[in-house]
């Protein structure tokens, strides 16, 4: 068996996603080989290199491949795919835009999001926004698989030393091309990374009491924000802070949800950190039940208390 | 330009989903089965587009048994001019249903495909993608906002950390995040008159596509459930308890 993980990065940057995926290549065994796809990201498949347990990285250069855009991309692995029994990516907003192109192309199915790996041919993965897990075999020759990142803890970021070999770009298809791109600055943790995450919900009742209850307290404990969908949906917070079925997965030390009811499309996306803490008003609320630690109040008293005794 | 809408029938979004006894499955025996929600942002998108004069023809389509004919109903309620079935019992996956898209495709020759990003039963993120990629088009998922263009169209997606703004070329697929719109509800009269709408069904034999499943179900289970915590009564305690016996900050 050989596998091939593919790199998440930002051409300047490896992403601590393709660490966590390396850990579920390594579960299934066999050589591991990586792919660094972009361009003028000599210095990411520099990092890829020293990774433990890989024997090879590849490095794909070319403007068409800049922003990862999902038709280059799919060409590039598709081509790459014979050498491979496996083809492993984060499931994060590029690994998903690209890899079922990929599956569809090999004619194989795509095993997305997995959070075991129960056998070579055999993984674990959510259904129905983790209600349910379910277990499946793929009799496919080449998988096609999405990695939950949260669910398979990262390997270091140095031990090994890598081959490195330069593969043919491959033209680009021409059909899309990025034409803006704004990224939220911030100077906080990412959300998917962050040790300590701080979410608000609808109980905050305003953009500014969000932020001024919630970015004093994230501050502190030098935490990334987090939200949930109704939260989003009411403007308090952009489309990116979303925690949940469809938002971001996250599985920090420390949770803090505030003012936050705990919707299964929620907890979805929570659930897995390590120490949860919420803070409602309600007691009967939903995410009482998944909370470590629960505190039943108003959260214009608790939170600035919080902040203050920290 | 026509505009297809795959729609999808999943169990209702407010219905949490259990294992069946013998897990083989998800129990869906007498639940509320309703539109994927993704799904329904994908017709109101394709339905502004019609109102705003840049489709000419909108078509829902779906995939599965004939209860799945309800679900196309509402999209008729919804605006969609006409609607196909294409009926089966087998199982589909979306490798499966991404097939049978691409031979309606080469049915209908639309100029845009929008679909839901996901569906919120299998979770599986692919159908569009795969789609797009049998077809040889181009794809922009995740959409928050769609421009059509001549030719073209302009995308803002919803990637990590922020947004990118994709001009793709038509045709294409485009899969919906939900910040795109607000879907509308059908009303009355509209519920009453797509009864009359044309629904037309068709088989994967028909359209002489191979559906046979892929990956194996195993089993179905519960998740690995999280043991409920304690209250604590003040600021005070929950530091005391986050220091001192989670020892996390």
């Amino acid at each position: 068996m050989t596998i091939l993980v593919v790199a998440e990065h930002d051409n300047q940057h490896l992403k601590a996603a393709t660490r966590h995926v390396l850990a579920a290549a390594e579960a299934i065994g066999g050589e591991i080989h990586v792919l660094v796809a972009g361009q003028h990201c000599a210095g990411v498949a520099e990092a890829a290199r020293a990774l433990p347990g890989v024997s090879c990285v590849r490095l794909a250069q070319s403007d068409a491949l800049e922003s990862a855009g999902a038709e280059n991309m799919a060409a590039l692995v598709v081509r790459l795919a014979p050498d491979y029994t496996h083809l492993l990516t984060a499931a994060s907003a590029s690994g998903k835009n690209w890899m079922p192109r990929v599956a569809a192309l090999l004619d194989v199915a795509q095993i997305s999001d997995i959070v075991r790996v129960d056998a070579p041919d055999t993984f674990t993965r959510p259904i129905y926004a983790g209600s349910v897990w379910a277990t499946v075999r793929s009799a496919d020759a080449i998988k096609a698989v999405t990695v939950r990142t949260t669910a398979f803890e990262a390997l270091p970021e140095t031990g090994g030393a890598a081959c490195l070999e330069t593969v043919e770009a491959g033209v680009d298809t021409g059909l899309s091309r990025r034409t803006g791109l704004a990224l939220n600055a911030s100077s906080r943790p990412e959300l998917e990374t962050a040790r300590v995450v701080v979410s608000g919900g609808r109980g905050l009742g305003s953009a500014e009491r969000f932020s001024a209850l919630l970015e004093p307290l994230a501050d502190k404990l030098n935490a990334a924000l987090g939200a949930s969908r109704a939260a989003v949906d009411s403007g308090y917070v952009p489309n990116d802070y979303q925690v949940g079925q469809t938002g971001k997965i996250v599985a920090p030390d420390l949770y803090i949800a505030v003012g936050i009811s705990g919707a299964i499309q929620h907890l979805a996306g929570m659930k897995a950190s390590r120490v949860i803490v919420a803070i409602n008003k309600d007691p009967d609320a939903p995410i009482f039940a998944v909370a470590d630690y629960g505190l039943v109040g108003d959260l214009n008293q608790v939170v600035p208390a919080l902040t203050a005794a920290l | 330009m026509k505009v297809l809408v795959p729609v999808k029938r999943v169990l209702d979004y407010n219905i949490k989903a259990r294992p069946k006894a013998d897990a083989s499955g998800v129990e869906l025996a007498g639940l509320k089965m309703s539109m994927n929600p993704f799904d329904e942002i994908a017709m109101e998108a394709a339905i502004r587009f019609k109102e705003g004069g840049q489709a000419s023809e909108v078509i829902a389509v779906s995939c599965g048994p004939q209860a799945n004919q309800e679900t196309l109903r509402t999209a008729l309620a919804l605006g969609a001019d006409r609607a196909v079935l294409v009926e089966t019992e087998v199982e589909l996956q979306p490798l499966a249903v991404a097939k049978l898209l691409k031979a309606l495709v080469a049915r209908e020759q639309p100029g845009l495909v929008i679909c839901g990003k996901q569906a919120i039963d299998d979770d599986a993120n692919q159908t569009g993608q795969m789609l797009s990629a049998l077809l040889g088009w181009s794809q922009a998922t995740f959409a928050s906002r769609i421009e059509l263009g001549e030719g073209t169209a302009l995308v803002t997606r919803e990637i990590d950390g922020g947004l990118e703004t994709l001009s793709i070329r038509l045709p294409a697929v485009v899969s919906t995040d939900l910040r795109l719109n607000e879907p509308r509800y059908a009303t009355l009269p509209n519920i009453m008159k797509a009864k009359k709408k044309p629904l037309e069904t068709l088989t994967p034999e028909s359209l002489g596509v191979d559906i046979a499943p892929r990956l194996t179900l195993l089993k179905v289970a519960e998740p690995p459930a999280r043991q409920g915590g304690i209250k604590v009564d003040d600021v005070a305690q929950l530091l005391d308890k986050l220091k001192n016996e989670a020892k996390v900050i």
